[in-house]
């Protein structure tokens, strides 16, 4: 039942001018899939979703949704859902009339109307909310109703725009696992568009990193936290120390750590999560410039022949401190291979 | 010291603008037959005596249509052409903004003598037509300023919404943002109101035979007959704006926009 190639952007370009916000990307999402759109600002990630829901005209390329070629359909008529990062509620509407607005254009009959809506209030947990106005709502509540406003039209392709990133720390966790129930409760295709990778690694069943306007690297969460193929995922991904492969060694932004790199030819680049770089014993000499306690671990900041590098142990290894000098290690078994720096 | 320095420049400043409407407003108040202050006496007979007064109550009425009238117009063009402005790359935008303010910046007497020469003489308008076309142009600055102001307030992603839940372009204006202009819509319609209705320098020129606004015969008026109905009737008037703007205040918050 489940097409695979239910949305299918085809070489999509997108240019203003001369700059190029997005450069031929083409990618293709299965039904009910929730994809997360990830990438630093001005990636070109929000110029594709608005693109996707018609409110961008494209330079080339084509979109498929639901086996209809929707390239030059307008955006009213795409059934695409979009939650905007600022809700964009009608300010003079209240929450009933918000939610069911999308079904009055469509003149849905009064009791279907009613039942539709209240399902959806209620599916945000907004029941006994329906008469406020959206500025009696905090951001928690717009934001529901923002999703109740786009689920109730049942879209074919729901488009989540940086969804949680006006919320606190806290509320953020809470629609989370909320947006996670609602995808799994409705089955809906999603596009979830974020620059928080820890969001996208939650959320998504598969992650697509955009950088410059072009896709850097696509794959499970599992597959970008564990084997990013470039430098730029790998930061991302919290690989901090990343260190180039030269015939005789590992060289950073100073130097060179000198070590015997006959197997690993075939890697342009290594990289290391802090906590992967081993400290008190090892081929290596480096002195501890930082030291920043956080609980359970302890980050230190090592300046090396390399350059500096992001060390991390836990709250059981022996203590440093700064100034000491100190021996390390960057075992080429924990390390990732990148084939692009 | 410096507090009540200032308390006296205050009372000077309100001196010097109010006290001409006070001196008008006991003028009128007078028993006599003629137009003095201090009044001689105290009646309201000049106050009732007003609304008996055929030529007035028909230049009234002209001047109501007249105000109603080319402000309903000058929204007409001033809302789209707000939102154009607002929304869109308009080419040539900032141009289109200083024509469209001009007639605040140019003096309406000149505006008034030059629409008379090149425009209503040439095209040889009837003086309705030319009393409806000036105003308009006087008033559509205002429009298209405070139509402007609310509209800043409303994000265009609001709009978005609403095409994406179906609506078209047109749908999503009349769904979604005029009811949330609509504030700044009233507004601008009292405003224009009263600046249409105080009118003189413009009307002066554009009135003809048998058409005149209350200002212009109110003028006409003062040279043949000088009893205190004049000072009665421009009082009511100035009563008349100050309660419009008072009553917009309390309800759209008028002093927002402008």
């Amino acid at each position: 039942m489940s097409d695979p190639e239910f949305l299918a952007l085809r070489n999509i370009t997108i240019s203003y001018g001369r700059s190029v916000a997005v450069d031929d990307v083409s990618l293709t999402v299965p039904q009910g899939e929730l994809l997360a759109l990830l990438g630093p600002s001005g990636c070109g990630k929000t110029t594709l979703m608005r693109a996707v829901a018609g409110l961008l005209p494209l330079t080339q390329g084509g979109i498929v949704l639901a086996k209809r070629d929707i390239t030059r359909v307008p955006a009213n008529r795409r059934d695409v859902g979009l939650v905007f990062q600022s809700y964009a509620l009608f300010p003079h509407l209240s929450v009933f009339e918000n939610v069911a607005f999308g079904l009055r254009l469509r003149r849905a009959p009064a009791t279907e109307l009613k039942q539709r809506v209240d399902a959806a209030i209620a599916m945000v947990g907004l029941t006994g909310f329906e008469s406020r106005l959206p500025r009696e709502l905090s951001g928690g509540q717009q934001q529901r109703v923002a999703l109740a406003r786009s689920v109730v039209v049942r879209p074919n392709l729901l488009l989540l725009d940086e969804p949680l990133s006006n919320l606190d720390a806290r509320l953020r966790l809470e629609m989370r696992s909320e947006l996670h129930r609602l995808h799994r409760d409705l089955g809906v295709t999603m596009i979830y568009v974020t620059h928080d990778q820890a969001e996208a690694l939650a959320l998504a069943d598969r992650i697509v990193v955009m950088r410059a306007g072009k896709v850097a690297q696509s794959g499970s969460p599992e597959d970008l936290y564990e084997r990013p193929t470039s430098g730029f995922v790998a930061r991302f991904m919290g690989f901090e120390n990343i260190l180039g492969v030269q015939p005789d060694g590992l060289s950073g932004e100073k130097g060179m750590l000198k070590i015997p790199t006959a197997g690993l030819t075939d890697a342009r680049a290594l990289a290391w999560r802090p906590q992967n770089v081993q400290l008190g014993e090892g081929p290596f000499q480096g002195r501890v410039i930082g030291a920043s306690y956080q609980g359970e671990t302890t980050e230190y900041l090592i300046e090396s022949a390399a350059g500096l590098l992001k060390a991390q142990a836990s709250v059981t290894a022996p203590r440093h401190t700064v100034g000491e000098n100190i021996a390390f290690d960057l075992p080429v078994s924990r390390a990732v291979r990148l084939l692009e720096v | 010291m410096i507090r009540i320095a200032g308390f006296s420049v205050l009372g000077l400043a309100l001196l010097f603008l109010l006290g001409p409407f006070l001196i008008i407003a006991g003028a009128g108040l007078s028993a006599g037959d003629i137009l003095v202050f201090p009044p001689q006496g105290f009646s309201l007979r000049w106050y009732a005596g007003v609304f008996e007064i055929e030529r007035f109550r028909e230049s009234f009425l002209l001047s109501m249509e007249l105000a109603v009238g080319s402000t309903a117009l000058a929204l007409l063009l001033g809302v789209p052409a707000a939102y154009a402005m607002a929304r869109y790359e308009v080419p040539g935008g900032e141009w289109i903004r200083t024509i469209v303010t001009a007639p605040v910046i140019v003096p309406a007497i000149i505006a008034g003598l030059a629409l008379l020469r090149y425009t209503v003489i040439p095209l040889g308008l009837p003086v309705m037509a030319a009393l409806v076309l000036g105003h308009t142009a006087l008033v559509a600055p205002y429009a298209v300023r405070v139509v402007t102001v609310s509209l800043t307030h409303l994000r265009p992603d609001v709009e978005e919404a609403a095409i994406l839940l179906g609506a078209s372009r047109t749908g999503a204006f009349f769904r979604v943002v005029l009811p949330n202009i609509r504030n700044g819509v009233m507004a601008a319609f009292i405003l224009g109101f009263i600046t249409s209705f105080n009118q003189v320098p413009v009307s002066l020129f554009l009135t003809g035979p048998g058409v005149s606004t209350l200002p212009i015969d109110m003028l006409a008026a003062m040279e043949f007959v000088y009893d205190p109905s004049i000072a009665a009737l421009s009082t009511l008037l100035a009563l008349m704006s100050v309660s419009i703007v008072l009553v917009a205040e309390r309800l759209l918050g008028l002093s927002r926009y402008v």
